[in-house]
This record gives C-alpha cells, structure tokens and sequence, in this order.
C-alpha cells in the first residue's frame, strides 16, 4: 500500500510542479481583437531585405508605400496622393499626401523613399529583392556594382514630390511601388542601427495602419497607429498575428477559437470542412501554377512527342478533385486565370484558351509516333520532388495514371530534402521534377519571362529564338494593347512544346470567422487587415 | 580527481573541434546553399550576397575564419534570420526549451522511476504487467503521434487545455507530457530490470537476512544501485530535451531552439547549424560528465581515472 | 553411539549419475528451458513469428495491391472488402500495411542487430578498460551524437544515390542507423561494466588468472542483460519512427511503397476526418512492440546467470 502511495504522492508532486511554474493568465483582452496565423517566424522585417509572403504579410500592416492594393490587385492612392506618367511611360512624378507622418510623429517626405530605394539596392546590405527595383534607371548597375548610387534616377524635387525614371515603360510599374522593397524608410532610425533597427519593436518607425508593440513567443501583435493618414479607417484595436507552421495544429486553433482566420489548410480535411463549416471556409485564388518540369536534353523527355504524351495522358480534374481537394483548378495552360487582358474585364486565361485537351488516344498516338507504340520499350524515367505528403500523393497519382493509360512501365518517385532537390533541378540532374511558381505582380510575364534559354529559373533546358526575342521585345513596349498579344503568342510556343506540363492553378484555401469582415487576401498571397473589423 | 578533470578537459576541447570540423565539411559538400532559392536570384544579387558572407571565399579561410570568432565566444551572423547572431537566437530560445525540457524529465523520473520499482517489486503480477504494458505503448508511440492525440482529446474535443502557442502554465502541459512519454516509459522499465537484478543480488538477501527495515534496504542498498543505468540515459537525454524537439516544438509552436537544429540544415543556415551542434555538444559533453561523477557517488569502488593495477 | 559399517552401503553408479549430477546443460539451454516456461513470452514469440510470416507471404495472398488506386473508393472507414479500410487514394490500407511490416521489421531487426552487437561491445570494452581508454571512447561517442544526424543522411543519400541508384533509400536508411543507434547502448553497457567490475566476483576471476576478454563476455556482460535487452527493445520503434522521419529526407522506401512509420506520419494531417489512417498502422506497430517487450523480458529472466539454479 505504502507503494502506491508513493506513486501517487509522485503524480501529486508533478501536478504541483506544472501547475507552480510558467507565466500567470494572460492579459485580458480588451476591444476588437483579431488573431490570424500568418504560418511562420519572419526572418527579418526589414522591407529592403525581406523575400517571404509571412514577412510581406506582416510588413503590410505597418507600412505603406506609394500605393497599396485594393481586393482587386489594383493599386490605389496611398502615402503618394496622385502620380503623373510621361508620354513614353518611363517617367513617373509621384505627388505625396502633405499630413503623413511617421509613427514617431515625423513627417514623411520624399526623401525617405529615395534613400530607404538606395538602400535597398545598396551591393553591400544584399538584399534578395533588389532586382524589384531595377526597373528603376541605374539602379542594375549600381547593386551589380558597376554604377554609382547618384545616378539612379530616384530624385526627391521637393518634400512632397518624387520623380521616378524607368529603363523601359512597365505598366505594372504602379503596382510594384506597393511592394515592401518600395516602402520609405524612417532615415535617422535606419542611420543609428543599419543592421539591427528592424530586430525590435521598439526600434522601428513604421508608417502603416498598425504599429507594433510585442514580438516574443510566436506572436506578433499590433495596435493601430495613430498617427496614420488613414486612421479613421482603421478598427481593430488589436491585432495579433501568430507564427504557427503546423497546418493541423493551424486547424485546430481555428477550431478551438484561437485565432480567426488560417492561412492555409491541410488538404485532407477539406472535405470535412465543406460539410462542417460551410459559412467560413473560404477558397481564395492565388496567381500560381502546380506543374512539372520536363528535362528536354535527357531521353525519352527531348522528344515533345513523349512530352505531350505525358501531359495529355493525365487526369487534372480527378487530381483536383481527390488529392489536392482544396478547390484548385485544373491546369490547361500556364499562365493562370485572373490577369487583366486589353479588353475592359477580359481576363488573359480566357481570352488565351486552353492548350492541352486530355485525350488518352491521341496520347498514344503520340507515344506510337516517338517510337514506343502501346509503351513497348519506353526506358521509364524519375519523378523527383520535394518533401512533402501532398507533393507524394499527386506523384503517386500521376504515376498511376501514366502506367495504366499509357501502358509504360519503369518510372519511379523520389523525394529529396528541399536543398538537395534545389540543387538537383539547378544542375538538371532529374527526369521530370515538381515545381510551382507564383506571380511576382499580376502581369503574364511574370510566368513567361523566366522561360527564355538559359534563364536562371528555365530548369527545362528547352529554348526558342522566337520565344527569347519576344520576351525581350516586351522590356521595351509599354502599351498593354501591344503586350498582351506578344505574350499570347509566347505561351502559345512555349505550350506547343510543352518543357513543362501544368497540373493545377493554386489556390489559398483558408478558414475565416463568419464574423471577420472587411479584410482584403491578396491573389499574390497576403492578407491586409487595414479596413478589417469584427462583426457581431 | 583534479588531475583526472584535467585530462578530460582536453579530450573535451579535442572533441569538440573534430565535432566543428566535420560538421563544417559535412554541411559544404551536401548539396544545396544558403542563398539558393526556388525562384533563382539575379547573378550581381547572389554575388552580393555572398561576399556580405564572406561565402566566396575560398573554404580554408572561411573554416579559419570560422574558428577565430569561435574561440572569442562569437559564433557568428545567422544566414536566414537576417541582423541576428547566433549568440541571439540561442540565447532568446534556448530558455523556453530548457524549460519545457526540465519539466519533461522531472516528469519522466517522477513517475518512471517508481513505477519502475513497483514493477520489480511484484514481479510477473498485475501491476507489473500493467506497467510493462504501459510503458511499452510509450515505447512505441513516438512524440508526434502522442503530441497529436493528446491535442486532439485535450484541446478539440473536450476543449481544456490551448492547442498551442507558448506563454503560461497551460501551454506546457501537453508538450511536457509529449516529450515525457518516451523517457517516462524507458526509466520505468530500465528501473524495474535493474531493479530485479539488483533484488537478486547476494547482499540484498543478506540484508533482508540480518533483519534491516525492508524500505531501508531497499532504498540504501537496492534503488540506488539499480539507478546507475537511468542515470547514464539521462546524460544524452538531458542534453537532448533541454536543447528541445523539433517534432514536440512544431506541433504546438513552441518558440524553442529545438526547430533550428531540423530548419537550419534544411535552410543550409551553415552558422545556425554549426551554433547549435556545438551548444548541444558542450551541454552533453557536461551532461555526461556530471553522470559519471554520479556514479562515483552512488558506488564509491568505481574509479573513473583508471588504475594501475588490480584492487 | 554405536556404527555398524553395515548401516552403510555404496550407491551404484547408475543412481550417481541419475541423482546428483544434473544433465550438464550450456548456458543457451538452460536459458531457453527457462523460456519455455513462462507463457506470456511464448505467447509473444509465437506472435512474432506470425507477424514476421505474415510480412513475407502475407502481401502475395491480398486480392489488391500496395499501389492500386480507386479514386470512388478513398478514404474509407473499415469494412469486409477493405478490412482497415482504404486511404486517401483509394489504396487498401491492411495490404499496405503487410508491405509495410517487410520493410518496418527489417528496420527493426538491422537497429537491434547493430544496437546489440557494437553497442554491448563497444561499451563492454570501454567500461571495461577504463581510464584512458575509456575516455578516448567515450568522447568518440559524444561526437557521434553531437555530428546533426541529418547531414549524416543527407550525405549519404546524395553519395550512395550515385553508388547505388537502385535501392539507395534502403540500403543508406540501414547505414544510417547503424551510424547511430549503438551510441545509447554503448553508454549504458559501459556504466553498467563500469561498477560491475569492481564486484568480487571480477576480482575472483581476475585472481584466478582468467583472460581479460573470456571476463568481460562471460562474467561481465552477462550480468547486465537486463538493461541490454531494455535498450535493444527500445531500438526498434526508434528506428521504425526514424525511417519514417528520414523519409523526409528523401531516404527510405520510395512512394508508392509505404513502411508503418510513414503511413502512421502521413496520417497526422488527416487524422480528424480519418482517424482510422493512424489508428491500425499505430496498432500494427504496438502489438509488435508489445509481443517484443515481453519476450524481451523473458528473455531477461531466462539469460540473468543469477537466476541459474
């Protein structure tokens, strides 16, 4: 008996234990409180050096560029209050609202966006991002190292008027300036701490809607700022975004009431969600593109007969439907739906059409034509990707579906650890390799640019001269009536040889409190809180 | 003593540098970089990024370059956290690991070892296979799956405890209990079978034979005895738990140190890598020496400096 | 009192040889006669068989198989044409998991395997040898484990990928464990020698004029069976779990083939809306772990020379 007592008084001396240490209850909180997992620990929240959509997230609701995006991608009014756009399209004077302030109360001027642009494209400070501003003149040459920081052509007239001169005409170029790379910069603050101002909430000087006030333990909260132009606009008292990376313990926070909105969901539990919660889940469009990449210089996959064999061979809905489950589209084309095209509310999807029509006959038929009538004799090749259980499944999927309709054998899946497989697509060392891409803005290039030959992201090792001369053509055109149809014309001989295969348009499935209105998710990934607010 | 302390310090410093170096060489000859990214960096970019790291260096220089600040204490800039030090980060994380961690082995201990010993007690009758039973479902469910359920019943269904996130008493239990399950369930059956060892043992039967108190036998001559094994699992445990679990931290996002020693080699964060496999090593470097003079403790005969001769 | 020698007469030879001297038994068999005694090990034994019988013809006598897909039919709770119901595309989960047992229990067996033999020498000797010795050792293992595992794998999945493309992810899988799991053993057996040495029996074997090496395997490491087999038990589920947490790495089987590990992993992100995904390849694991454990402990009672009547 005395054992058990022991036994027990052990339990006992654990339960006091857990319960004696640890912090007290929490705060409690008071007004409108929106929580929203922005997915991870942000590596850095300095605008000139972030890469990430957490970090863009994040940065969003305390910064503010020249224009922010409204739900519809377009660029609207921000710190700048109107622009003005010369003849050929490369010159921009932008006009700044006079009463914008700093969260310290400074003023706001031009000057902080040319310094905070210098910065960033600064060789030594190494930003990833620089490149966003290199449509800006001299701005290449000076972080290539090569030109001076005093000809780049960003130049302060007065306190409220900046004037931008561009290397071609991009009429997206509106839209960029709501890039975090774009935002202005509070100069003394930067000056004092180059490297670490942006470490600590209380070092940074921020100028959007929210100011932050805590960052420790997973979360990062906000309070509005009131010293924002837009102020009444705001609000949310406070805002607390947490950095959960599980997708299900995601869910189950959400689920349990712990934050109102999810940035992403576990695809297996989509289904439940439909019937479960109806009202909040929400399936949001996200301006990318699920596809493999084909290894046009190794057997069989140089031959664009096998190529497009392979693509006509697989079954996209039943992929959409059954494995990825998240309300993706099948993907018959590269550059996905929701890009304006010239005609007022034409979309480029719809007004380009589809490529590839699955169609297993003609598949091998075109599997016969390259030598390997009804598979007989196809050397079988490797399907490579990333780890990750859904990139499994849909390879798993695939494969099923080569085998059985077009009766070859010999190929395999391997995973790699994301480094690895980096390296392996890089040096071309795949058969077929998993990829996904997403817009950078919201224009076709932006999946059309990177296929040139030689391109730094073209890992199919296919290349066309037509091809490469429109994309270098479209550096130098600015008018949209112009650009689009050479763009049509790019994906129409890249589809026709098809170096890569779509699979599916991306989507952002995410849950959302039925009470949370007014938020804006961004098609390139983000959510902006700003006009936020909880409805009871 | 002092003398046998000494020595082992510089099989200490030897180590740790073979320890250095191979995770250095290790980490450069893998494929993939720090700065290497799905959507490829422009050529001046890259450059620039890697003469900020002093990456295009040539790697003997990097390495002494490497070891000059290791030596001061300073372990470097981290690759991906941009404008933090690795120094930063460790010292930010490690507490809230260590802190889970510590409550995990107390936990593990607390019930392990007596549950251990009641086992051995009564052997081969209920509750020792209840406790053979339990422990060897702990055994085989790792942490991410009991950290699953447990999240599963506690916080979906009954909905008593927070699913995640750190912060008060309530968000340690589950993860505690996760990281607990395993040690608990091995201390308890390592205890019951040196337990039984040790109960067969001549002067136990003796002691019961001279008619000394049972629980004083038991405690004096028997449980300390039968501790030298846990007490070895604990040097590689306590090193490993304090410094936290990737798995146990990712599921209930706890802000621990334990998801950069999986992150940073994903993210090839090659200072972040090397920060942390040395911090780990010295804690078990420390771990283990400390196990070794509580076995000096616990058995007076066991001599750690070797001898000369027999007897 | 009077003695008649008459009182006394020999015994014959035969009743000598019958009565007093038992049949010299080895070590080996009077352990497994002891085994043989204790029910719930024999349970656990004939259990183990079963399940290693029914990996290996297990598969061959399944109506499906490990990859075939049916879109209509995925994610299904058991019933009589899918006994463990089916998963996410449609594949029947009780054949993949007869696959899976193959390649989990061969894991198994090589981390025990590896576990037993290194680990017990390796900490045999340096517990043994003490001083010096001991300590080059030790060190040797606290680098061991202080080296990241991962880079350890990833290294030798890109090296032996090029060697060896056809079962890479096996082969460097069995590599990779043995690089690891003898560490907790050695470290165990070398504290258990460590004060085991100093007891009188070591040193009546010692004055005797025993060799060191016929001490150490047949005084010393027999005497710390108990936490051997503790540790090698717990070797398995470690290593069914780091394959599963190596396939991340991309070691390991490749997809579609599937171990307990990775069937029990991939079902955590659906485990609210199909439970039944973890529920049987964490049973399949359990009932092995359990039939393993308790043969392990008769095995301990039946290899402890204390308990040799």
């Amino acid at each position: 008996m005395k054992k058990y007592a022991l036994i027990i008084a052990a339990l006992l001396a654990v339960a006091m234990l857990i319960s004696g240490c640890g912090g007290g209850e929490q705060v409690t909180e008071e007004g409108m409180v929106v929580r929203y997992n922005v997915g991870t620990e942000p590596e850095t929240l300095d605008p000139a050096l972030m890469t990430g959509i957490p970090e863009s997230t994040m940065l969003l609701q305390m910064y503010e560029g020249l224009t922010r995006l409204d739900a519809d991608n377009n660029p609207q009014a921000a710190i700048a209050e109107s622009w003005d756009v010369s003849e050929d399209g490369t010159e921009f004077t932008f006009h700044l609202r006079e009463d914008v302030k700093w969260s310290n109360g400074d003023p706001i001027t031009a000057h902080d966006f040319v310094f905070a642009w210098k910065r960033a494209l600064d060789p030594e400070l190494a930003g990833d991002y620089a490149y966003m501003l290199y449509l800006v003149e001299g701005a290449e040459a000076y972080n290539s190292g090569e030109g001076s920081v005093d000809d780049i052509a960003v130049t302060a007239e007065d306190d409220h008027t900046l004037k931008v001169k561009l290397v071609a005409g991009a009429p997206y170029f509106i839209s960029l300036t709501a890039f975090p790379t774009y935002y202005p910069l509070h100069q003394a603050t930067v000056e004092a701490d180059n490297e670490g101002w942006a470490l600590s909430v209380d070092t940074m000087v921020t100028n959007g809607p929210f100011k932050p006030v805590k960052w420790a333990e997973g979360t990062m909260e906000y309070v509005p700022n009131e010293n924002y132009w837009d102020a009444g606009a705001v609000q949310i008292d406070r805002l607390v975004f947490t950095m959960v990376e599980d997708e299900s313990t995601e869910l189950t926070m959400f689920e349990t009431g712990a934050i109102e909105m999810t940035h992403t969901l576990p695809g297996p539990e989509i289904p439940r969600l439909k019937t479960e919660r109806p009202d909040e889940l929400h399936i949001f469009p996200y301006l990318g593109t699920y596809y493999y990449i084909f290894n046009c210089e190794k057997a069989p996959l140089d031959d664009v007969n096998v190529r497009k064999a392979l693509a006509l061979a697989i079954d996209r809905q039943a992929i959409v439907e059954n494995v990825t489950q998240g309300g993706q589209l099948p993907a018959y084309a590269f550059v996905p739906p929701g890009i304006a095209d010239v005609a007022e509310g034409s979309d480029f999807r719809e007004v380009g059409g589809e490529y590839i029509t699955e169609d297993i006959a003609e598949a091998k038929r075109l599997l016969a034509e390259a030598g390997y009538p009804d598979g007989v004799g196809f050397p079988g090749f490797e399907i490579l990707h990333n780890t990750s259980e859904m990139h499994k499944m849909i390879a798993e999927a695939i494969l099923e579906m080569w085998e059985q309709n077009l009766g070859i054998t010999g190929i395999t899946i391997t995973n790699q650890e994301w480094g690895v497989y980096l390296a392996s697509r890089d040096e071309g060392a795949f058969d077929v390799a998993r990829a996904g891409w997403i817009g950078d803005y919201v224009e076709p290039n932006t999946f059309l640019d990177m296929w040139v030959t030689g391109g730094g992201n073209n890992n199919s090792f296919w290349g066309d001269a037509r091809y490469d001369q429109i994309i270098s053509d479209l550096l130098l055109i600015s008018d949209p009536a112009e650009r689009l149809p050479l763009m049509h014309e790019a994906e129409d001989i890249l589809m026709e040889a098809m170096p890569i295969m779509p699979i599916y348009y991306y989507t952002l499935p995410s849950l959302v409190s039925t009470k949370l209105k007014g938020y804006v998710q961004l098609t390139i990934g983000g959510v902006d809180f700003k006009n936020a607010y909880l409805a009871e | 003593m002092l003398n046998y302390l000494l020595r082992r310090f510089f099989s200490v410093i030897l180590a740790l540098w073979i320890v250095v170096t191979v995770t250095f060489v290790f980490m450069h000859i893998i494929p993939g970089g720090p700065f290497q990214r799905e959507k490829a960096l422009p050529p001046a970019i890259k450059a620039n990024i890697e003469a900020r790291y002093k990456l295009d260096q040539p790697l003997h220089a990097q390495y002494l370059d490497y070891l000059g600040h290791l030596v001061r204490g300073d372990l470097g800039p981290s690759f991906k956290y941009r404008g933090r030090s690795v120094n930063d980060i460790i010292k930010e994380r490690f507490p809230v690991s260590a802190q889970l961690g510590a409550t995990a082995i107390l936990i593990a201990l607390l019930v392990g070892v007596p549950a251990g010993i009641l086992a051995a007690l009564k052997q081969n009758k209920i509750p020792d296979y209840a406790v053979m039973f339990f422990s060897t479902i702990g055994i085989a469910m790792p942490s991410f799956v009991v950290g699953t359920t447990l999240m599963y019943f506690l916080a979906y269904k009954w909905g008593l405890l927070p699913a995640a996130m750190w912060g008060s008493y309530k968000h340690m239990i589950m993860p505690a209990i996760a990281l607990a399950g395993l040690p608990m369930a091995f201390i308890a059956r390592l205890t019951r079978s040196s337990m039984l060892d040790v109960l067969n043992q001549d002067y136990m039967k003796t002691a019961v034979a001279k008619g000394l108190p049972q629980m004083r036998v038991l405690w004096v001559h028997g449980v300390k005895n039968a501790l030298i094994p846990v007490i070895t699992y604990l040097g590689p445990l306590v090193a490993g738990v304090l410094t936290g679990s990737f798995i146990v931290e990712n599921i209930f996002a706890v802000p621990g140190l334990g998801k950069h020693f999986v992150t940073s080699i994903y993210n090839r964060d090659y200072t972040v890598i090397l920060g942390v496999t040395i911090f780990y090593c010295v804690l078990l470097i420390l771990a283990n020496l400390l196990v070794d003079l509580a076995y000096t403790l616990i058995d007076p005969r066991i001599k750690l400096g070797g001898r000369k001769e027999l007897v | 009192m009077q003695l008649s020698t008459g009182l006394f007469k020999p015994l014959p030879q035969k009743v000598i040889q019958a009565d007093l001297v038992r049949p010299s038994t080895t070590y080996w068999q009077d352990a497994w006669r002891r085994l043989k005694q204790n029910p719930v090990a024999m349970v656990s034994l004939v259990l183990i068989v079963l399940i290693i019988l029914v990996a290996i013809i297990g598969p061959l006598l399944s109506p499906y198989s490990y990859s075939e897909q049916d879109f209509i039919r995925k994610n299904q709770g058991p019933s009589a044409a899918h006994w463990f119901g089916t998963d996410g595309l449609g594949r029947d989960l009780f054949t993949r998991i007869l696959y899976g047992a193959r390649i989990s229990l061969s894991i198994g067996f090589v981390a025990s395997l590896v576990t037993l033999g290194v680990g017990v020498l390796y900490g045999g000797i340096s517990g043994f040898a003490g001083g010096r010795v001991d300590n080059i050792m030790m060190r040797f293992v606290d680098i061991m484990y202080s080296i990241p595992f991962l880079l350890w794998v990833i290294l030798m999945m890109v090296y032996l990928k090029e060697k060896l493309p056809e079962n890479a992810g096996l082969i460097s899988m069995y590599f990779a464990l043995g690089l690891v799991f003898w560490l907790p053993m050695a470290r165990i057996v070398r504290g258990q020698i460590l004060s085991l040495k100093e007891q009188e029996f070591v040193l009546a074997a010692h004055t005797i004029g025993a060799p060191k090496g016929r001490i150490l395997l047949r005084h010393l490491i027999p005497n710390c069976v108990g936490p051997i087999i503790v540790t090698a038990t717990l070797a398995i589920p470690e290593a069914i779990f780091t394959e599963a947490f190596l396939s991340f790495v991309g070691l390991g089987v490749s997809a579609p083939r599937a171990s307990w590990g990775m069937l029990a992993s991939d079902a955590l992100t659906s485990l609210k809306s199909y439970p039944h995904l973890l529920f049987f390849p964490a049973a399949a694991i359990c009932i092995t772990l359990l039939a393993f454990n308790f043969l392990g402990d008769g095995l301990r009672d039946a290899l402890d020379p204390k308990m040799r009547k």
